[in-house]
């Protein structure tokens, strides 16, 4: 079983709540609010006014710089305001408002049977107008990552079907509901970086959705599908990269820098469909799920319907639920507003009861115990960072290799003083430069 | 704004990922670690009678008062339930000889936590291992009492308790000669050691008791191997090389790995997450240093034994060994070629 060396955690899974749920589709919301930044970089500017009428899959809002990308209206309707909304990380973000006329009228899409025949300009054309970004939550815009400056030459394409987050289910269902368009995506992203060689990564808990990937990439030689052992965060890039070819991104860089594009399933997914039917990125697979949530579901949602909407289809939060987690609950956002609608980076809506969360806000002395430079895939030594970030010696923190923290928990999970060495370690990077 | 036109809504928690966390507490360590203790409390008590009882009970409830005390005075949240106290007050009694008078107990165990973990801070603050400080503090106030051996026949009614030499201290005054003679011969003396029939340190004298003890945490991951390991190699090799009267490489080292407080130390002592390296090349660096001055101390300085005094010393070495064995990051190496 292949897997990453340093570090590491073995989160309890709940996967069993989601993961036998088939992908439903969620009814087209009343009234869609569409971020104006769903991706890091840039934000859109809009390209619609108030009152005008938008079709399905239109576009609304263009990307104002290089790492950006496009956003789509995800339902047909009036545009009824371009205000402030709350995004799933917290932020207020500008947002058009789509009211539904009920139409679902679309755009026309470009539907393409040769896909695969294309030049690779052309389906990276495709890619960037659908406004594909990391659907895992992290957002970021996909034609960047297949736009590699010509000195990093590029040998090898992941893709991510890891999901090692606990409780999420979203890419498992699509593995195994469309196992066929996920390779497909793949092969699109292999012509368009002139590659012969594909991998996909799953963790072994999804022994389903190895054999149905496998199967589905069973006639094309240069495709292999990777069995990795069940470990948080698995499904982070550089894990993934060292546990699959065993390259180690350098510190502070990128994996282009080794020659690695990394995609999520989603991102297969919506890959193959702008290639293969033209359709712009305005919905996607959410996990609706956790202890809080009454029925939890795979849900196909339309961008921009609230969380809210979600729940409801579920059955509703149950009277116990406290937390309401955008993404996985290692990662993830508690959202503060049940409106925060779904974006494209949205895997996932978690709701927990209190006895499921922790509460850092009481927390005590470091024991030096050292289980979190044991739990660190980076190799770093959180307590440092966390000390000093505490002490407000953020230049120490730096030293301690601060920016090479990509935050996935492992040592707050592991830590016996339930120290926030995650909220501590943003802090500091907000308070010195890398 | 429009969000907030649609009346009250339900509050939620917001906080930072992630949310969720491992079972593990700092209370569960403490009194985990204290459970892994009660083998070699009660082979303390099967060979030093009920003084054993008393001592022990005496530093627990002098630690406890300490850290209550202390805190209560600085004006501090009273933190008793985290169990640290106890375990302090609990490994200070098990190195304690068990005839020691009363006051002294209990001023160790004030100097103990009162003074080397709360004034220096509290829990996750103190440099040196308090129950040591505290032991170090008695030893070198009251060398007599705190030298005083009962033999190890469990007298109930201990109140003309015998007294007699520990072996570590017969083998530095008389050899290895006497040691023999009075255990028979080589194979008995190991098998009285390591059942822990000898005098010493209440709860430092059954090897198996303790090793059941260390067993258990290792198995729950409470502690490495990395520290007792490098430790007890490092006496062994030097007990072998040096230990010896009829020149080099002629010492004992299995009479030096089964006396004393040795396992005791480097299992409950040497790994004590507060005052030791965290990471791993510096704890092995801090093992060898312990096991290092063990020997020293116990071949040439004038005490008997020195494995209390080596882990002191090596706790100031801690914070500068962790400063200078840091962790290799992943993707140095790489990075490092590139530049």
């Amino acid at each position: 079983m292949s897997t990453f060396t340093l570090g590491g955690i073995h989160p309890p899974e709940h996967k069993e709540l989601a993961c036998n749920a088939v992908i439903e589709v969620c009814k087209a919301p009343q009234r869609a609010v569409v971020p104006l930044s769903q991706h890091i970089g840039a934000p859109c500017k809009s390209l619609v006014e108030v009152g005008q009428r938008v079709l399905a899959g239109q576009l609304i809002g263009n990307p104002e710089g290089f790492v950006s990308a496009p956003v789509h209206a995800s339902i047909a309707g009036k545009v009824t305001s371009i205000e402030a909304f709350p995004a799933p990380i917290g932020r207020m973000v500008p947002s058009i408002v789509i009211e539904n006329d009920k139409s679902d009228e679309w755009t026309p899409l470009e539907d393409d049977p040769n896909y695969l025949e294309r030049a690779a300009d052309v389906l990276k054309g495709r890619i960037k107008a659908a406004g594909i970004v990391g659907m895992g939550g992290a957002t970021f815009p996909t034609v960047v990552k297949l736009s590699p400056p010509k000195e990093k030459k590029i040998d090898a394409v992941i893709i991510n079907g890891a999901e090692c987050e606990p409780f999420l289910t979203a890419d498992h269902r699509l593995m195994l509901e469309s196992p066929r368009e996920v390779v497909e995506g793949l092969k699109i992203l292999m012509k368009v970086l002139e590659l012969d060689r594909g991998y996909i990564g799953i963790e072994e808990n999804k022994p389903d959705a190895i054999e149905k990937i496998k199967n589905a990439a069973s006639n094309d030689k240069n495709i292999e599908v990777w069995t990795l052992l069940t470990k948080y965060p698995q499904g982070a890039e550089k894990m993934l990269i060292k546990s699959i070819l065993n390259r180690e991104v350098p510190a502070g860089g990128l994996p282009m820098d080794i020659g690695v594009v990394v995609q999520n399933v989603g991102t297969a997914y919506a890959i193959y469909e702008a290639c293969r039917n033209g359709k712009p990125l305005v919905e996607r697979v959410v996990s609706v799920t956790g202890p809080g949530v009454t029925t939890p579901k795979n849900l196909r949602a339309r961008i921009g319907t609230p969380v809210s909407q979600l729940l409801e289809t579920c059955g509703g939060l149950r009277s116990g639920a406290v937390k309401v987690i955008s993404g996985g609950p290692m990662m993830g956002f508690a959202i503060y507003d049940l409106d925060t609608p779904v974006t494209k980076g949205t895997s996932g809506i978690v709701a927990m009861e209190d006895k499921d969360i922790v509460h850092r806000t009481k927390f005590n002395h470091c024991i030096r115990c050292g289980r979190c430079v044991e739990a660190c895939p980076m190799g770093l030594m959180p307590l440092m960072l966390s000390l000093y970030s505490e002490k407000a010696l953020y230049a120490d923190a730096r030293d301690y290799h601060l920016f090479d923290c990509f935050e996935c928990g492992s040592c707050a999970y592991v830590c016996p003083s339930k120290r926030p060495i995650v909220q501590q370690i943003r802090l500091a990077k907000t308070m010195v430069k890398p | 704004m429009e969000i907030n036109k649609q009346g009250p809504k339900q509050e939620l928690i917001v906080s930072v990922s992630p949310h969720i966390s491992s079972e593990e507490t700092v209370p569960r360590i403490m009194w985990t670690v204290s459970i892994s203790l009660i083998p070699a409390l009660v082979m303390g008590i099967y060979y030093f009678g009920p003084r054993a009882v008393y001592v022990t009970a005496l530093c627990i409830i002098g630690s406890m008062l300490s850290e209550w005390f202390v805190q209560r005075l600085a004006g501090k949240e009273i933190t008793l339930t985290d169990g640290s106290a106890f375990l302090t007050g609990l490994l200070l009694g098990l190195n304690m000889p068990s005839t020691i008078p009363f006051y002294i107990a209990l001023v160790a165990s004030f100097v103990s936590v009162g003074i080397t973990k709360q004034l220096f801070g509290g829990l996750g603050y103190n440099i040196f291992n308090p129950a040591l400080i505290g032991r170090a503090f008695a030893l070198i106030t009251w060398p007599r009492a705190m030298t005083t051996w009962a033999v190890p026949d469990a007298q109930f009614l201990a109140i003309n308790a015998k007294t007699t030499a520990t072996p570590l201290g017969i083998l530095k005054e008389e050899g290895m000669g006497k040691l023999l003679e009075l255990f028979g011969d080589k194979l008995s003396l190991y098998k009285e050691l390591l059942l822990g029939h000898r005098a010493g340190s209440l709860g430092e004298t059954s090897m198996i008791a303790i090793l059941i003890g260390a067993a258990f945490l290792v198995y729950r991951r409470y502690i490495s191997l990395r520290i007792p390991l490098s430790f007890l190699a490092t006496v062994a090799v030097g007990a072998w090389i040096f230990g010896g009267k009829g020149g080099l490489f002629t010492g004992d080292p299995i009479v030096h790995l089964l006396s004393g407080g040795l396992m005791l130390g480097a299992f409950f002592m040497a790994t004590d997450y507060v005052t030791c390296p965290t990471v791993s090349r510096g704890q092995i660096l801090f093992g060898i240093g312990c096991g290092f001055l063990t020997i020293l101390i116990r071949l040439k300085a004038g005490y008997p034994e020195g494995v209390m005094f080596a882990i002191l010393i090596m706790n100031c070495f801690a914070p500068l060994i962790d400063r200078n064995f840091r962790t290799s990051i992943f993707g140095a190496k790489k990075a490092a070629t590139n530049t």
